[in-house]
């Protein structure tokens, strides 16, 4: 067994160094987003006084809600290495539907909590039907969602059929608006949603496998991992967690509308990315992309109060998030050569 | 060969003067100094982290040395990029290719060097060919200009490469210098020779800077050869004075105890049969393969490349489509998908390890654990505790160099990643029988032992074993039988027991 050691020691040495700076670009990449995310709290508080209030961290927090829920979704599909851009659309299905199916200004039916959960299971069926027909018909995840979207947004215009269905439940309006601890109830179904993401990609077989996927598909397939089965399973939870995500837009707008959705597309890659959930695949994570969420929302929400023109604010969040992004893919800068 | 009587007196064309560097706290060189001469070949030889990458990559400009300097052709110079140290005449081969395969081969030889083949922007493309095919013909390939670069052979791409860097004569109006950073790792034995003979050729009208691991090969071509261990030139040595013991002991800095294949530990072949295949065939590739395998042999394919044994191996692993049939211990088996033949107890280790073997951003104890899940999950939910404990056990007993369980793989050295990857197979307790597909392809010596003892431990305990390896010494060594293929078609099966192992030659001339 002598040969073993042998020529184990030499390399160590630099082997040492690689780890050691591995470790520091992860934990820039991993922490770094978070120190942003600290600095531009710092940087809106000096600015205005009201910033760092208590009610405007219930703002800012109830605010981020919908996005937080849709980029946990989205986060699994980003760790795959494949994209979604279905969101809007299958929102707005899921906003006109929930808004149909629980008491409304429209029709009789009201199915209550059952609408919602009709409405959730609709988005799993459009994520199932992206990720079947990805891997399906080895179809890139970028045009099948893409298409998935323009059909959602297709069966939400036939639903609103010209008339808007508003919500006429008095108990589901008073729920939505009721708090607990300052906040409102569907911020806590956010953090409900979080956590339950955080459980699945750290304690289940998915959120295991869509790193590995990520990260090596070749690897994964070659390990006997049934990749299409997961990669569907993420498509179709991301799918399900959009469906709630138009539940809740449609709950706080008291009415459902094909645009319930809209710009969720830009603002979650967004904060996904900012976070450093990378689109590269196998980087990342949920509290990554909330992490990058809390950024996003921050960032609106300054805006306003240091009276940034409403006309302007659109450009100066680009220009921050491009920055951002910057910052954050800057300890990366070496590895990530070629960017496409 | 020798180019002594020419060297002597001429200013050398590069020249290193102690040239050191830290990373962090590390040392990656501490004080490197060696020269090539005109129509010199130097062999650079080390272990992994020895030096010989940061090296490199200062000659040619992507890393600055803290201090030392660089001397080319007398003057000092700083490099500060590939495109100036191409511009001076340092050209470099590189392990993983760096040609850009959707293009041509003219494009690719005169990529950022196109000089009057590129008029206001705009490609001209019959200059272009003709400038490309000067230096084809320099090296005397035959390789169409016009042909698309991922189409080529590995070795043809080399070739292609080689063509570039000869390109930059024109340029400077000198001879450049030509690094080949390990050219022969993927390299099969016919290509190897081919690389020689350029070699001689190159040396012609370049000097050539030769890396590698194989100390047989370096001792062949090269005129002088530097030893680099821990960051310093160690030792300068002519390949007629010392011998490759003499070389590795220098590389290492101690002697090597034991054989370093482990050929008395190689069991007697066992009677019973593990694996029997009959008639299998994977479309165009090979064709109608017969061969057993016994319980704790392992049986080693030699085959150059386009003999099929790549695909007859991802064939038995379900990977492609095959006909024909399998017995496994006895039972008939049909993999249809790698999950197939996992579940029957075959595991797979791929030749290409970044891309195929494993996942470097995720933790050693998660890439251990990967194709066997199931043992540390209770229905969909991971045990976080028992996969840890799973994973601490088999680093203790590989003696993985990690600081732990839940570094990312890709942080370990070359030999650690590759033994955690034989982990992932080795934590099944039923693993019947494991496909190497050359398991130690860019290891060092050091680790290469590791492996190989592995590998001899895996048999001791049962588990039987095809090989593919770096090279037909290796692979004769290693195995107890030698299946040797051929265009798809098995040409022979050759005995390789301890102590009366066939000459390479014998093996060889199956092969071709």
């Amino acid at each position: 067994m002598a040969p073993a050691r042998l020529g184990q020691a030499p390399p160590e040495t630099g082997r040492a160094s690689t780890t050691r700076s591995r470790r520091r670009t992860t934990l820039l990449a991993d922490f770094g987003p978070l120190g942003a995310l600290v600095l531009l709290c710092l940087i809106f508080s000096v600015m205005s006084p009201q910033f760092a209030t208590w009610g405007n961290v219930r703002n800012i927090l109830d605010s981020a809600a919908v996005l937080a829920v849709i980029a946990v979704g989205l986060t699994f599909v980003l760790l795959l290495g494949a994209i979604d851009l279905s969101i809007e659309g299958v929102m707005a299905t899921a906003a006109l539907s929930v808004a149909l199916l629980v008491a409304n200004t429209r029709n009789d039916i009201d199915l209550g909590f059952l609408g919602i959960l009709a409405a959730v299971a609709l988005g799993a069926c459009f994520g199932l039907a992206s990720g079947m027909l990805s891997t399906g018909l080895k179809i890139p995840s970028f045009m099948t969602t893409l298409g998935m979207s323009a059909i959602g947004i297709g069966i939400a215009t036939v639903l609103f059929a010209g008339v808007q269905p508003t919500l006429s439940s008095p108990e589901l309006a008073a729920w939505a608006s009721g708090q607990w601890l300052g906040l409102t109830r569907l911020t806590f179904v956010a953090i409900g949603v979080v956590i339950l993401g955080l459980l699945i990609q750290r304690y289940t077989r998915l959120g295991r496998y869509a790193r590995a996927i990520g990260g090596a598909e070749e690897l994964a397939l070659l390990s006997g991992i049934p990749v299409r089965r997961y990669k569907t399973l993420a498509f179709t939870f991301a799918g399900a967690v959009y469906g709630l995500a138009g539940v809740m837009v449609t709950i706080q707008l008291g009415s459902g509308i094909v645009q319930a959705g809209v710009g969720q597309n830009f603002a979650a890659i967004t904060a996904a990315v900012v976070g450093g959930t990378l689109l590269s695949g196998g980087r990342g994570g949920v509290l990554h992309s909330i992490v990058g969420v809390l950024i996003v929302t921050v960032l609106v929400n300054g805006l306003v109060l240091i009276g940034v023109s409403p006309y302007v604010q659109k450009a100066v969040q680009g220009v921050i998030v491009v920055a951002a992004v910057a910052i954050t893919a800057w300890p990366l800068r070496e590895r990530l050569r070629v960017v496409k | 060969m020798s180019a002594e009587t020419t060297a002597e007196v001429q200013t050398p064309v590069l020249a290193v003067h102690d040239l050191r560097k830290k990373f962090a706290e590390t040392t990656a060189l501490d004080g490197v100094s060696f020269e090539v001469r005109p129509h010199e070949v130097v062999g650079l030889i080390g272990e992994n982290g020895a030096g010989k990458s940061t090296l490199l990559k200062m000659l040619i400009g992507l890393a600055q040395p803290d201090s030392g300097h660089i001397e080319l052709r007398g003057t000092r110079v700083k490099m500060r990029g590939i495109s100036q140290a191409g511009a001076a005449g340092i050209g470099m081969v590189f392990q993983e290719q760096s040609l850009i395969p959707n293009l041509t081969v003219a494009e690719n030889i005169l990529f950022g060097a196109e000089g009057g083949a590129v008029v206001g922007g705009l490609y001209r493309w019959k200059e272009l060919r003709r400038r490309a095919q000067v230096q084809l013909d320099k090296i005397g390939s035959k390789i169409d200009v016009d042909g698309l670069t991922e189409e080529l052979s590995f070795a043809d791409r080399q070739l292609v490469e080689i063509a570039k860097v000869l390109a930059t004569e024109e340029r400077t109006n000198a001879e450049p210098v030509v690094l080949l950073d390990e050219p022969t790792s993927v390299l099969d034995r016919d290509e190897t020779e081919l690389l020689f003979t350029q070699i001689e050729r190159l040396r012609t009208r370049a000097s050539v800077v030769f890396v590698s691991h194989r100390l047989d090969e370096v001792l062949r071509v090269s005129d002088r050869v530097y030893v680099l261990r821990n960051g310093q030139t160690v030792a300068e040595c002519v390949p007629g004075d010392v011998d490759e013991a003499s070389l590795r002991r220098m590389m290492i800095g101690r002697d090597m105890e034991g054989s370093h294949y482990g050929e008395e530990d190689q069991l007697p072949i066992r009677e019973e049969v593990r694996l029997s295949v009959r008639g299998l065939s994977v479309k165009g590739v090979c064709d109608d393969v017969d061969f057993d395998v016994h319980v704790g042999e392992i049986l080693g394919i030699a085959g150059v490349q386009g003999s099929g044994r790549e695909e007859l191996c991802r064939g038995i692993f379900g990977a492609l489509a095959t006909r024909g049939t399998m017995t496994l211990d006895g039972e008939q088996i049909t993999p249809r998908s790698p999950r197939d033949a996992i579940g029957s107890d075959i595991g797979f280790v791929p030749a290409e390890r970044r891309r195929e073997g494993m996942v470097g951003t995720m933790s050693v104890a998660e890439n251990i654990t990967l194709p066997h899940i199931g043992d540390v999950c209770a229905g969909p939910v991971l045990l976080k505790g028992k996969e840890r404990q799973l994973a601490d056990e088999w680093i203790e007993r590989l003696r993985i160099r990690t600081p732990s369980g839940s570094a990312p793989l890709g942080s370990l050295s070359g030999g650690n990643q590759q033994k955690a990857v034989l982990a992932r197979w080795m934590v099944s307790d039923s693993l019947k029988l494991l496909i190497l597909d050359h398991p130690t392809r860019g290891l060092d010596v050091g680790a290469k032992s590791e492996v190989y003892r592995l590998i001899r431990e895996l048999t001791a305990s049962g588990v039987s074993i095809l090989l593919m390896a770096d090279s037909l010494e290796e692979l004769i060594a290693m195995s107890h039988r030698v299946l040797v293929m051929k265009d798809g078609r098995v040409t022979d099966v050759i005995d390789a027991p301890a102590g009366a192992k066939p000459a390479p030659v014998t093996v060889l001339e199956r092969m071709i």
